[in-house]
């Protein structure tokens, strides 16, 4: 156990070091390249930002702005109107809104943390062990990858049927955890920690168990924290296909997505503005999610100074 | 040579040797691959069966033999022009979207870690609002006169207003233009984790090697150190890029006019959801399958140059 200790404490150095060390001995920076790069930057933020200011900008607009023509990007007389409608017409739901919410919410907690824990623990002996069917198992993943789920709903609604979980949360927790996409994150992540502090830890006796959780995990924490932002993300946002399977149990996402385009009766033309709203809050959900890991993950893997 | 001279009994038998060690390993991938295998790969298995078939959901399935693939190739024009501009579009956004999503990782590497975080949550967004944002497409490029970009190039003293929605000459090139908006996904993210995880004490031995500037530095420390990072962007590159078809729907409706920016998924979805031939639609996923399989190929023996 000593030398793991050592070598994580010598790893937290490392990271400390590195994240206080005010500067770090780089190849030169010419002062033409530092202005190119930054303009280019500059330029692309404001092109990928565009759309997302519009969004917002629009939900800002009363409704005689929404109409004007020729349309105009910002908003002149900014009101919270759409959002006081979109949340007016949530509360007059028949079935209330705290269900769908709940709904919602049970689904995307249990569905990413449960893939997160499954999938890193498929990743970690697919990535750093070789066994019989090991192979196997890393080109499957890679394929599975690559196949159009449209034409899959179907067996896999006869799979859910004859397991029991129709109209249950189940058929949309379950499918997901074997989500390829985050174990194939995790697993592509763990392929660079070096052997060493595997090697190390198994000559103190710790097992694979104990590593995968006191080395690999802490080490992979940025391609942890991305592959949850990606999961959570598409629990949250799933409104129609997965929805076959549970008819009796929609979330936030597949209400809010009828609201907005207009599906529900009373709601009439404004639903130009309570759609506009619905989408600034649908985004800002995954934003905040975003924010709050990216500052989690200060910096990053164990493989300052120990190469194979 | 020496391992193909040991006789299969012997080779069964070490085989079974390290499959005992490897006890632990396969009990910790045995509860997601469990899943796996039930959700992923049995419906994936079944839908390759239905491509032989004339399953169309109601009646029970006959088996065709290869009428389905048949009829694709030779009395399908629109499945012809679907490939044509799956490829002009896969063409473009897959190199142009993975090399924009990994300089613009590179250069967020080089600013302030704050700076980064927001950059990055900046060029992720569109990706993440989704759906939300293809109305901003819709208003940038719409056909009338006061469409954003029509009102620009007017400004600049063009007469009639292009018709960017309906022109079968341009709706091909405002797909391309949202899609690689919105290529910036899980690829771009991968990518921002993966560089801040390359060795600083590298940077440092390269600066005392000899390496002049960031650009030998990217080609010689950042990129090598990085493949796993870069096989994963690729292949969701390929995925994403091959199974662009959502962003034309959205835009121009489905079908789109005179087929101009029909696609492969678009085909797929006809007769997947639309028309309910599920053997047809199998049979044209099989194909999207095999087109993506051999990319991977090809993008895997380009990548193992890098840094070379």
């Amino acid at each position: 156990m000593e030398t793991i200790k050592r070598l994580y404490q010598n790893y937290l150095n490392k990271k400390k070091s590195k994240d206080f060390t005010p500067f770090v001995k780089k190849s030169q920076r010419s002062f033409w390249g530092n202005v190119i790069l930054g303009l280019f930057l500059l330029v692309m933020a404001l092109a990928f930002f565009f759309p997302v200011v519009y969004m917002v900008s629009q939900s800002l607009k009363p409704m005689n702005e929404l109409f004007v023509f020729p349309p105009k990007i910002f908003v002149t007389n900014p009101t919270f109107d759409n959002y006081r409608d979109f949340a007016n017409v949530l509360a007059n739901t028949v079935v209330p809104m705290s269900r769908s919410l709940f709904n919602s919410l049970f689904v995307v907690v249990i569905g990413s943390v449960g893939h997160i824990v499954l999938a890193s623990l498929c990743a970690y002996p697919l990535a750093k062990y070789k066994f019989p069917g090991s192979k196997f198992f890393n080109q499957i993943i890679v394929y599975s990858l690559m196949f159009n789920s449209a034409v899959t709903m179907i067996p896999n609604f006869l799979t859910i049927a004859g397991l029991g979980m129709l109209d249950t949360q189940w058929a949309i927790i379950i499918p997901g955890f074997a989500s390829t996409l985050g174990l194939y994150l995790m697993k592509n992540f763990m392929e660079q920690i070096p052997d060493s502090l595997m090697e190390a830890a198994q000559i103190d006796g710790a097992g694979y168990l104990r590593i995968h959780f006191t080395i690999v995990m802490p080490v992979v924490k940025p391609a942890l924290v991305t592959a949850f932002i990606m999961v959570f993300q598409s629990f949250w946002t799933n409104t129609g296909d997965k929805f076959i399977y549970t008819e009796a149990q929609k979330g936030f996402a597949y209400v809010v997505g009828q609201v907005a385009s207009g599906k529900v009766a009373g709601v009439g033309t404004s639903y130009v503005g309570i759609s506009s709203a619905s989408s600034v809050i649908m985004f800002a959900v995954p934003l905040i999610v975003f924010l709050i890991m990216q500052n989690n993950v200060v910096s990053t893997m164990a493989t300052s100074g120990m190469k194979e | 040579m020496a391992a193909s001279k040991i006789s299969f009994k012997r080779r069964a038998q070490l085989t079974l040797r390290d499959m005992k060690r490897g006890i632990p390993l396969y009990i910790m991938i045995a509860p997601f691959m469990l899943l796996f295998f039930v959700f992923v790969v049995y419906p994936v298995l079944k839908a390759i069966w239905f491509s032989f078939t004339d399953f169309n959901v109601l009646e029970k399935a006959n088996f065709v033999g290869l009428r389905n693939y048949q009829k694709l190739f030779l009395d399908d024009t629109n499945f012809i022009t679907a490939i044509k501009n799956t490829f002009i579009i896969a063409v473009i956004v897959g190199p142009g979207g993975y090399i924009m999503s990994f300089l613009l990782a590179w250069m967020i590497n080089e600013l302030p870690h704050k700076v980064g975080t927001v950059l990055t949550v900046i060029f992720y967004a569109p990706s993440m609002a989704g759906t939300a944002v293809i109305s901003v497409f819709t208003q940038i490029f719409s056909n009338d006169s006061n469409g954003y970009l029509n009102a620009f190039l007017r400004s600049l003293g063009m007469n009639d207003p292009i018709l960017w929605l309906s022109d079968k000459e341009f709706i091909i090139v405002v797909v391309i233009l949202a899609s690689l908006w919105m290529s910036m996904g899980v690829g771009f993210l991968s990518f921002v984790a993966g560089i801040k995880g390359v060795d600083e004490a590298q940077y440092e031995a390269g600066a005392i090697d000899g390496i002049r500037n960031r650009w030998q530095e990217l080609w010689y420390i950042t990129l090598p150190n990085m493949k796993p990072q870069l096989l994963f962007g690729a292949v969701m590159t390929i995925t994403g890029s091959l199974s662009v078809g959502s962003i034309g729907d959205s835009l121009v409706g489905f079908p789109s006019p005179n087929y101009a920016s029909h696609t492969i998924v678009n085909h797929l979805n006809d007769y997947g959801s639309i028309r309910m031939e599920m053997g047809y639609a199998s049979a044209i996923a099989v194909i999207l399958f095999l087109i993506m399989i051999v990319c991977n190929g090809l993008i895997q023996k380009l990548l193992r140059k890098v840094g070379t």
